[in-house]
């Protein structure tokens, strides 16, 4: 099925060491296609890369580069997590709704509490009962957008603000330049970087998405990692929602719908493998970036948005086309 | 009895249908052919998307681009017969629908010649037709023929079977039985219960896949010209039929790992899921805890399946 690629004679033959680069470091020739896309956008419009302008697509690109992180931890165990949007939309409609009665640290608790909840049922399903991840998360997001609809008709009579201080987390800049939501961003991703590398955890993930036989018969309990792995990708997916709501300043139960797909299209480009096994977490927020900056030019452009998606969705096939080509791999 | 065995989980589904229909009835006892025919055109356009989406899958892929290829073909077959005469659209449903499998064979060739994963190629294609549709069309509108829409309304035959069931069962009898009896067809299973013994097998597992793909864009787009001759207008943006799809086809019996499964399961799970959310109207339970419900038979079903199907494993190493 598949064309074999002769092996290459000479380990110091370039295009063998750009595969190499590629397949061990795909963040440098990620990085460079981000400058790329930076110098591209002062070229069309001269003067418009400021720190300001960085604060902004920074600020954008983090509750995206949350997201994807759910999608880029549950992929590299060759699984996928379509229930992010739905989850990311409910927690912030939750929060915003709570606040009011309850203050502001419980309404964030039981949120989270609830977006744990739906990962230990996605994490039950595929890990214990093997239901096919796309399958058990698909049908999850229909019961929490379905849970969040009744919800919302019962809480329509309160009313529903999004707290002050999800809005300064998630739309204020320092300086017109540093985002404030770099204070949670940047722990919690030294946090994933660090577990998927240096934790027992994070190779067991690997592990299990390489080669799930070898994992079971090397003594792995792929089910428990499972359930922890769906619980963890669900907070994830909670932390974004309390982002976008903060970002957006706007509390519905179907506002982060449309980033499900631009958060597995980041984790892809980042160069996480759908298949498993491959891919770790600095890429997908470089990945993150990439699609902010990208949207931020074809926005510029002036362009409709049917020529936006046109061109996104290019890129995407684009993108994934020349990883397989480079690696030589799926 | 071997036949009964081999096609259990769609004599179950049917049996589920069934009950459903007699349930539907003791709650509802003024639900009548009215009704049927209410739901036979609510379920067609969702159906063309179960049978598209059974197409790619059966074939060990996923097409997730499918709910914008409908509104793709459905934009359209909705501008080219805008103010035109009721002749033309005969014109219109071909072009539409030679479309559809070109956009098919896209999407197919793609993943053949890129060989990136299914999911995502078609990932970046739902962005691609869903912009080209906004293209065509910015806001909902448009038109259609007159008779398009006439035969999908009203019954034949009997009250109780509504024109678009038949026309919905005609149809795709028409495309799927001569696919399925072909050489093309076989190997499309071929491919999908194993690429490699495929392959060894002399299966040119590229043209298949390709051709696959072009199945399912071709009822993408039977789906989308139900839409447009349903409403009598098109809107470019993609409704839930991609995710809904997928939906259908776990429900119906059809192997996400490709190779096991056909067309009619898928089918009747789209009845039983519509039926299901009428239920709960008549009922007079929240029409959003129907969506809860949808998700909740989707992941039981499929669990109750994996369950059965790692029994037999173990039975028989």
């Amino acid at each position: 099925m598949s064309t074999i690629d002769a092996p290459a004679k000479d380990p110091f033959f370039s295009r063998s060491r750009l595969r190499v680069l590629f397949r061990e470091k795909p963040i440098i020739p990620l990085l460079g296609m981000l400058a790329v896309l930076v110098a591209l956008s002062e070229i069309i419009r001269p003067g418009i890369v400021s720190l300001n302008w960085t604060g902004v697509i920074v600020r954008a690109a983090i509750p995206l580069a949350i997201l994807a992180a759910a999608q880029t931890l549950t992929m590299l165990t060759a699984g996928i997590d379509l229930s992010v949007g739905a989850v990311a939309s409910m927690t912030g409609f939750l929060v915003a709704t709570l606040v009011g009665d309850q203050g502001l640290f419980v309404a964030i608790l039981v949120a989270l509490v609830v977006a744990a909840l739906v990962g230990l049922i996605s994490g039950i399903g595929t890990g214990v009962f093997k239901v096919h991840p796309l399958i058990m998360t698909l049908g999850m997001s229909f019961v929490v957008l379905g849970f969040a609809n009744v919800w919302q008709l019962r809480m329509v009579q309160t009313g529903a603000g999004v707290p002050d201080a999800l809005r300064w987390l998630g739309a204020g800049l320092w300086l017109d330049a540093i985002p404030h939501s770099l204070v949670l961003f940047v722990p919690l991703a030294a946090l994933i970087i660090f577990g998927l590398n240096r934790t027992g955890y994070g190779r067991l993930l690997y592990a299990i998405g390489d080669n799930p036989t070898a994992a079971r018969l090397s003594g792995v309990r792929s089910w428990q990692v499972l359930v922890a792995l769906y619980i963890i990708a669900a907070i994830l997916a909670g932390i974004a929602g309390f982002l976008y709501s903060g970002l957006t300043n706007v509390a519905s139960v179907t506002l982060v719908d449309s980033q499900l797909l631009p958060s597995v299209a980041a984790a892809v480009i980042g160069g996480t493998s759908i298949l498993g096994g491959r891919g770790g977490y600095g890429g997908t927020i470089v990945g993150a970036l990439i699609l902010t900056v990208i949207a931020s030019i074809l926005s510029s452009l002036g362009y409709a948005v049917g020529v936006r998606q046109i061109l996104y969705g290019s890129i995407i096939v684009f993108v994934a086309a020349a990883y397989t080509r480079v690696t030589g791999e799926l | 009895m071997r036949w009964v065995r081999r096609n259990v989980w769609t004599l179950g589904l049917f049996a589920i249908l069934v009950i459903l229909f007699v349930f539907t009835k003791l709650i509802q006892p003024s639900y009548g052919p009215a009704g049927v025919r209410g739901l036979a055109i609510g379920v067609l356009p969702l159906a063309f998307a179960a049978v598209a989406q059974t197409c790619a899958v059966l074939a060990r892929g996923i097409d997730l681009s499918i709910g914008s290829m409908m509104a793709l073909t459905s934009v359209v077959a909705a501008v080219m017969m805008e103010d035109r005469g009721e002749g033309y659209a005969v014109f219109v449903i071909i072009f539409v629908l030679l479309l559809g499998a070109l956009l098919g064979a896209i999407n197919g060739s793609l993943i053949v010649v890129t060989r990136v994963p299914d999911i995502v190629v078609t990932l970046a294609m739902l962005f691609i037709w869903a912009g080209v549709a906004l293209i065509v069309l910015k806001s909902p509108g448009g038109g259609s023929a007159d008779w398009l829409g006439d035969i999908t309304r009203g019954s034949l035959f009997n009250e109780w079977i509504p024109r678009a069931t038949l026309l919905l069962i005609v149809t795709v009898a028409v495309i799927w039985i001569p696919v399925k009896r072909s050489r093309l067809g076989l190997s499309m299973y071929a491919i999908g219960s194993d690429p490699l013994a495929a392959y060894r097998s002399g299966v040119s597992v590229s043209r298949t896949k390709i051709f696959a793909y072009m199945l399912a864009g071709l009822f993408s787009a039977l789906g989308g010209l139900s839409l447009t001759a349903t409403t009598g207008i098109a809107s470019p943006a993609p409704g839930p039929y991609t995710l809904t799809s997928v939906a259908a086809v776990v429900l119906g019996g059809v192997s996400l790992a490709g190779g096991r499964g056909g067309v009619i399961g898928p089918m009747i799970a789209v009845v039983v899921l519509s039926l299901l959310r009428t239920d709960m109207t008549f009922l007079a339970v929240d029409t959003n805890l129907a969506t809860v419900a949808q998700g909740v038979i989707l992941v039981g079903v499929v669990m109750i399946g994996s369950l059965l199907e790692l029994r037999r494993e173990r039975r028989e190493p």
